[in-house]
């Protein structure tokens, strides 16, 4: 036994009520971003500058400021990320370099500082407060209700922010059948990719025989902004469905993940959050760490379940769902992270609250990954229900470069393609589905003109073919042959017959593979076929790309009335293939030549052509 | 006598991490072996596998399938281009060219004097910083063409 150990639900207030009295005597805070997107851009530097300075003004001494590194903020395009509490300014592509400024003119003098504050790119406007800008103000936030507002490596913060209140009200005043009921209620549907009904899943494994249970969060990179309500979801779940032991199961790209999760279990278990008789409930649940050997198709859910075994993450046929036969033929609820995260709200704010947000068959929210090309690349929460084009020009503030709209691509690799006449489908699992598409893993990618779906598509069948794990035919003979007919289209070598061939294999890989990733592989062929026949068709007969991106049907020109001779294209020639001189029209020597497009996209006046 | 190969040594210190023939080990002992070599030679595959009492097959099921693992040796650095989606639309594919011809191997393979492992991987989670590439652990982008060259030279 330790001192720091939480014995009751009364000691767990009083912790919350002390860490919040500690958090609110501060004068400022500033949140730097730590995501893996601002650390790559040097923002624990940033934050060492930033803790140097204060100290270095004598700030500690006057007023208590406080440095801390936070989960991601989302809005990647723009870190390293910095806010300003309270006021909640927010600085954008802070530099070491800026440290001085901010601490001086905004911490001391309370003057913001223009240059560092977002600029609207369409209205020019400059924008001070993070809740102002519209990528946050398009957003609704559930399961990232405490990313980049909380240290993730800190139990205390999450602690001064309601951490860990909904699992003692669980434990405390719900019996495990209450919690069930409302989560059912709630209408919590996975975010893993399916969207099958969390509460129904957990009622089969509660009913189902064998011990011990087993709780299992495929994890991905939510778990390093907020993992403490990872946590305290699963340990709702394990209550509720009563297992003892739950495993995160951690993809080995995301090393960050990986190390705040394990910080969080450690300081979990030292509060007494985590291990026997938690709060003095007498309930027992203790969570392991699992790190994924990598690959598509080990996320599958029978397939993580075998790898928790130290297996081949093969999937198996589900004639008996995991739920009742799992990890070690034991009843196992497997959830997504996201599924885990939104958990707690459920239990503190009941299932009606949650309700309140989404769609009737879709409660809630979904967190997705913009990007492609859009002006705002980064992590946006919104509620479901919410239009397809609201989310690429609402938060994503539109395309990148005001190009046309093209289309989107959602769900990861399985998912599929929506062209932009039906953006004003509303974002849920079920007209997803109608379309063509999944939600999978809230992938966005935004298409411009310049990005051709036939190319894209290869893309994704290329990556499932390599994924396939190889036990059963369909997926692993047929998914590599739609990549090689797709191939010969995009290479020129397509032939008008070639499209209906795609249709009928695509039908039997989609009917016949043994698991979702064989059943959804043939999702962005058929979906490019459906919605973007005409482009497809111009690789065939006119061999002819559209987009100008497939090399073997393309070729680039310089219009001589749009050129101004400024040689950037030129210069970034990685063929030396353009000539001309300074203000006078270039040209591209097209047996040089080998279409990669980068002049293209660094020409400033749109003069380079695909033709 | 001759003294023992470091990939040997290497095993059998694992091997005291796992009780002995306990196949649940197998998994974890590969894991720590590929930490600490940065591959899992065969020959300290069969160590693990004497001492967790395990058919061999069964280790190379699992060095086989899972990306994890490697059976060759790789480099110093590791270079690491992202080809997730929004890499792959910024323009993933120009820098695997670039690199393929600069170092003159494939993706997944290893300079012949052990100094760079060209790989590719799925999505890193650093999007905004399409397309991103990893240099010894190390992310950086959006990666210029041409810049990449400079960045390892």
């Amino acid at each position: 036994m330790n001192d720091l150990r939480l014995s009751s639900v009364s000691e767990l207030e009083e912790a919350a009520a002390r860490a919040r009295g500690v958090r609110d005597a501060r004068e400022a805070e500033v949140l730097v971003c730590a995501g893996t997107g601002c650390l790559a851009n040097g923002s624990a530097e940033l934050k060492d500058a930033l803790g140097e300075e204060i100290q270095a003004g004598g700030l500690e001494a006057k007023v208590e400021m406080f440095v801390k590194r936070t989960g991601c903020h989302g809005f990647c395009e723009k870190g390293p990320l910095v806010v300003i509490r309270p006021g909640g300014v927010c600085y954008q592509r802070v530099k070491v370099t800026d440290a001085k400024a901010i601490v001086e003119k905004t911490l001391v003098g309370g003057e913001v500082i223009e240059r560092l504050t977002y600029k609207d790119p369409n209205t020019k406007e400059r924008i001070e407060k993070r809740e102002d800008i519209p990528f946050y103000a398009r957003q609704k936030r559930v399961a990232l209700r405490r990313s980049g507002s909380v240290d993730p490596t800190d139990i205390e913060d999450c602690l001064a922010e309601g951490g860990y209140r909904a699992m003692a009200k669980a434990f405390a005043k719900m019996t495990p059948d209450d919690v069930i009921d409302e989560v059912t209620r709630s209408g919590l549907r996975g975010r893993g990719g399916a969207g099958f009904p969390a509460g129904r899943k957990w009622r089969a494994c509660r009913d189902a025989e064998g011990e011990p249970r087993h709780v299992v969060c495929n994890a991905g990179g939510l778990a390093e902004s907020d993992p403490h309500a990872v946590l305290e979801g699963m340990a709702i779940g394990a209550y509720a469905v009563g297992a003892s032991l739950g495993h995160v199961f951690i993809r080995e790209e995301y090393p960050l993940a990986l190390e705040r999760v394990s910080r969080a279990v450690e300081q979990a278990r030292e509060r007494g959050l985590l291990g026997e008789d938690i709060l003095g409930t007498g309930f027992d649940f203790d969570l392991r760490i699992v790190l994924a050997g990598g690959g598509f198709v080990a996320g599958e859910s029978s397939a993580v379940i075998k790898s928790l075994a130290g297996e081949v993450g093969e999937p198996r046929a589900k004639y008996v769902r995991s739920a009742v036969m799992g990890l070690n033929g034991c009843p196992t609820v497997l959830n997504n992270v996201e599924t885990w995260a939104n958990v707690p709200l459920i239990i503190e704010r009941g299932a009606d609250a949650f309700r309140g947000i989404g769609t009737e068959s879709s409660p809630g929210t979904k967190v997705l990954a913009l990007g492609g090309r859009v002006k705002n690349t980064g992590i946006v929460e919104v509620p479901l229900g919410t239009s397809l084009r609201d989310i690429v020009c609402g938060a994503g503030g539109g395309v990148s470069g005001d190009r046309a709209l093209v289309g989107i691509q959602i769900g990861g690799p399985s998912g599929g393609f929506v062209p932009t006449e039906l953006l004003d489908t509303e974002l849920d699992f079920d007209s997803l589905a109608a379309l063509g598409s999944i939600m999978g893993n809230g992938g966005l990618v935004v298409m411009d003109d310049r990005t051709c779906v036939l190319d894209v598509a290869r893309y994704f069948t290329h990556f499932l073919a390599e994924e396939s794990c190889g036990k059963c035919a369909p997926c692993r003979e047929g998914v590599p042959q739609l990549y090689e007919m797709l191939n010969e289209i995009c290479e020129g070598r397509g032939e008008p017959e070639d499209l209906d061939k795609i249709r009928s294999l695509a039908e039997v890989v989609a009917r016949a593979s043994l698991c979702g990733l064989g059943k959804t592989a043939p999702n962005p062929v058929l979906t490019a076929l459906r919605h973007f026949g005409d482009d497809i068709r111009a690789h065939i007969e006119e061999k002819k790309c559209p987009a100008g991106v497939c090399r073997a049907l393309t070729t680039f020109q310089i219009d001589a009335e749009l050129c101004n001779g400024c040689r950037v294209c030129a210069k970034n020639c990685p063929m030396e293939s353009i000539t001309g001189e300074r203000k006078e029209t270039h040209v591209i020597n097209v047996e040089i030549c080998d279409r990669c497009g980068i002049c293209r996209s660094v020409c400033p006046s749109d003069a380079v052509v695909a033709v | 006598m001759s003294e023992t190969p470091p990939d040997i040594v290497e095993a059998q210190e694992i091997c005291g991490r796992y009780p002995a023939g306990d196949a649940a080990g197998l998994f974890p002992a590969l894991q720590g072996l590929q930490e600490a070599l940065n591959y899992v030679p065969v020959t300290g595959v069969k160590v693990i596998c004497e001492h967790l009492g395990v058919p061999l097959a069964r280790a190379f099921s699992l060095a086989t399938f899972y990306k994890a693992f490697s059976l060759s040796p790789k480099g110093k650095v590791i270079i690491r281009i992202c080809t997730g989606t929004a890499c792959h639309v910024r323009g993933a594919q120009r820098l695997i060219d670039e690199m393929t011809k600069e170092l003159e191997i494939a993706p997944g393979e290893t300079t012949e004097d052990l100094e760079f492992t060209l790989e590719t991987t799925s999505c890193v989670g650093a999007c905004a910083m399409a397309p991103v590439v990893s240099v010894g652990g190390r992310y950086q982008g959006p990666v210029k063409p041409g810049k990449l060259v400079k960045a390892i030279r």
